[in-house]
């Protein structure tokens, strides 16, 4: 085997690995910029909430929530529909749920949907949004009968 | 409207077929190693490169599509990367196998128990995605992990199944097979640790007072931290394990950081950490050892009576010698290096690569660590987001130690290059990490957070039975 194919052969392999290295980062580079949302999903995404806001009948799971309900607090009985989500939680007049709370903020949190589940999300509020015992810091799933607790407001879903 | 979008303001694509691409240029970088080690030490192609490429190619593939299957969502980068680092590193072993053959006191057939390892990894990484479809089931066994771990890495000293191996207690021997339970524990650890500091995070991050700018954490909080610190000493004290020693508590300081915002505890961690290794070095002469060897190398270089560091300068002659582009696959001696095939492997990279192909490794590292913590950025639950975080600083702390200590950055430990070094427990160790990380980042990059597993059967029918019924429109 003669120098220059040795030397061919050294410089190629290099070649290959630095190839190999170039393209994962530019896949990493497509990857950043290719996250998009895509049309056709979001116009189906649209679709299908505008028939849940529309038909009476969203075709939902049996055992699946239809309100959400205050159980225990100064409003114990206030109840807000679904099918109107998201639902803002709050001491201000626009929430969807109004709450006579001193330790409610005017926008504390929120009730939405994404696909089969329902999410509370904190809205920055001062005195937090727990479940159970745990405040939590980002969109948390709930369930059927989960306590959420707003100052001294709790509420959960109902079917 | 907001629904979708207080979750997620964008939509990652799958990129299936990118990794697809990336894996064939892996697969290259990793056969076409083999041949050119083949060329360069025998003066051919190896006759069995068809069948050992093919083999290759089938651990991939296999990977690929489980990948494709199970985790369709996760990042298209990481385990490319990965089989390139593990073909890259199989033919680096193979090279020095080739020259060991002469050597009746250099160790025989590492490349076949490579490739037996690596199998191994490839099954236990299809069986973790496959098993394991949402990371957060692993905050269950937080506390389980950490005894788990703690127990794995008390098991060497076990008189009977403990077994020293170069100085250092971290072997059991069960058998024919010898394991490292370290590197399982890496894994363990942080599982306990991503469980502990997601429900402890707000009360080790707000409580504490401010001196001098730097926000100091409580003193009961400390407690965590000191436990973390005496076992690392453990580890140094009775294992003789500078590396793991020094990536555990590292580990930990990382976590902590990221969970809690605050410097402060990487003031403490440092300050205990430099207490630590200050008193290590006064009261163990190996340790002691280990500094002068790499203050003075020169010094110690053939030295007869007493501590030699013939292992660190051969590899620095070495990776002098390779220069910029390195000698060639057989054009350089890294056989001259004890224990090349396992802790030295980069100096045998650089050796016969040269330093871009030192600095490509590199890199290849560098992309796992990014990839590992851009899953940790855009991932949705506080605990995978610091499984992730803690799973990119363990490749990032054990790289830096061990490639730092071989380029004499930093006084030498002994740890494992992941993926390219021979060892199976490490082999295997982080090949179930790789597959814990697609599957963070598959969960992270999904369009909508499909939480439900176990009852979609069952909920399809009740939903079809819900359908008729509602359609009757008895609804109150």
């Amino acid at each position: 085997m003669s120098e220059l194919t040795l030397f061919l052969i050294r410089v190629a392999y290099l070649a290959i690995l630095w190839i190999f290295v170039l393209s994962a980062i530019s896949v990493i580079r497509s990857d950043m910029f290719g996250a998009r949302v895509p049309e056709a999903a979001r116009g189906a995404d649209a679709a299908r909430k505008e028939k849940r806001g529309s038909a009476k009948h969203p075709p939902k799971r049996r055992g699946s929530p239809t309100h959400v309900v205050v159980t225990e607090g100064s409003n114990v009985g206030t109840r807000a529909e679904l099918e109107h989500a998201p639902i803002l939680i709050g001491r201000g007049s626009d929430a969807g749920i109004k709450l006579d709370d001193d330790y409610v903020s005017t926008r504390h949190a929120r009730i939405a949907a994404s696909g089969d589940q329902w999410f509370v999300e904190d809205l920055g509020s001062t005195n937090g949004t727990y479940i159970g015992t745990v405040r939590i810091t980002q969109p948390t799933t709930i369930t059927l009968g989960t306590q959420v607790r707003i100052g001294k407001t709790i509420l959960e879903l109902r079917k | 409207m907001s629904q979708a979008g207080f979750v997620m303001g964008f939509v990652h694509r799958r990129r299936r077929g990118a990794e697809l691409f990336l894996l064939v240029l892996a697969l290259a970088v990793g056969i076409g190693a083999y041949a050119a080690v083949g060329v360069g030490v025998e003066g051919e192609v190896p006759a069995d490169i068809v069948g050992y490429g093919a083999g290759l190619a089938a651990l991939a593939l296999i990977a690929h599509v489980v990948v494709r299957m199970v985790a369709p969502y996760a990042d298209p980068v990481l385990l490319p990367v990965v089989t390139a680092l593990n073909g890259l590193g199989l033919a680096v072993i193979h090279r020095l196998d080739l020259v060991y053959a002469d050597n009746p006191l250099k160790p025989h057939g590492l490349p076949h128990k490579q490739l037996t390892w690596m199998t191994l990894g490839v099954i236990l990484f299809v069986a973790t995605l496959v098993l394991l479809r949402d990371h957060r089931v692993l905050t269950r066994f937080t506390y389980t992990s950490g005894l788990g771990a703690i127990l794995l890495l008390l098991l060497p000293l076990v008189p009977g199944i403990g077994d020293t191996i170069n100085g250092a207690k971290i072997w059991i021997s069960v058998g024919p097979f010898s394991f490292q339970p370290g590197e399982v524990s890496k894994l363990l650890l942080v599982v306990a640790f991503a469980g502990y500091l997601v429900l402890h995070r707000d009360a080790l991050a707000l409580a504490g007072r401010r001196v001098a700018g730097i926000d100091l954490p409580r003193g009961r909080d400390l407690g965590p931290i000191l436990a973390m610190w005496l076992v690392s000493l453990g580890i140094l004290v009775f294992q003789r394990d500078l590396g793991s020693s020094l990536l555990f508590f590292g580990l930990f300081l990382v976590m902590l950081y990221v969970a809690t915002e605050r410097a402060g505890w990487l003031v403490v961690g440092a300050l205990l950490f430099f207490g630590g290794a200050t008193m290590a070095y006064q009261l163990f002469g190996h340790v002691q050892t280990r500094v002068n060897i790499w203050l003075h190398p020169m010094t110690y270089f053939n030295n007869q009576d007493g501590p030699d560091s013939g292992q660190l300068v051969e590899s620095l002659f070495g990776m002098a010698w390779g220069g910029l582009i390195g000698r060639g696959f057989g054009g350089g001696s890294p056989e001259r290096v004890p224990f090349a095939e396992s802790d030295f492997i980069i100096s045998a990279i650089g050796e016969e690569l040269g330093l871009t192909g030192v600095i490509a490794v590199i890199l290849c590292y560098g992309l796992i660590v990014e990839r590992a913590l851009r899953a940790a950025l855009i991932c949705r639950d506080g605990f995978g987001k610091l499984m992730a975080t803690g799973l990119a600083a363990i490749f990032a702390l054990q790289v830096f130690v061990v490639i730092g200590g071989v380029t004499r950055l930093i006084p030498l430990t002994g740890l494992t290059t992941p993926f390219l070094s021979y060892g199976g427990s490490s082999l295997v160790a982080n090949w179930v990490i790789a597959a814990v990380l697609l599957r963070i980042s598959d969960q992270a990059r999904r369009p909508v957070p499909d939480l439900s597993t176990g009852d979609d059967d069952d909920g399809a029918d009740q939903q079809a039975t819900q359908l008729i019924k509602m359609g009757g429109g008895s609804r109150p």
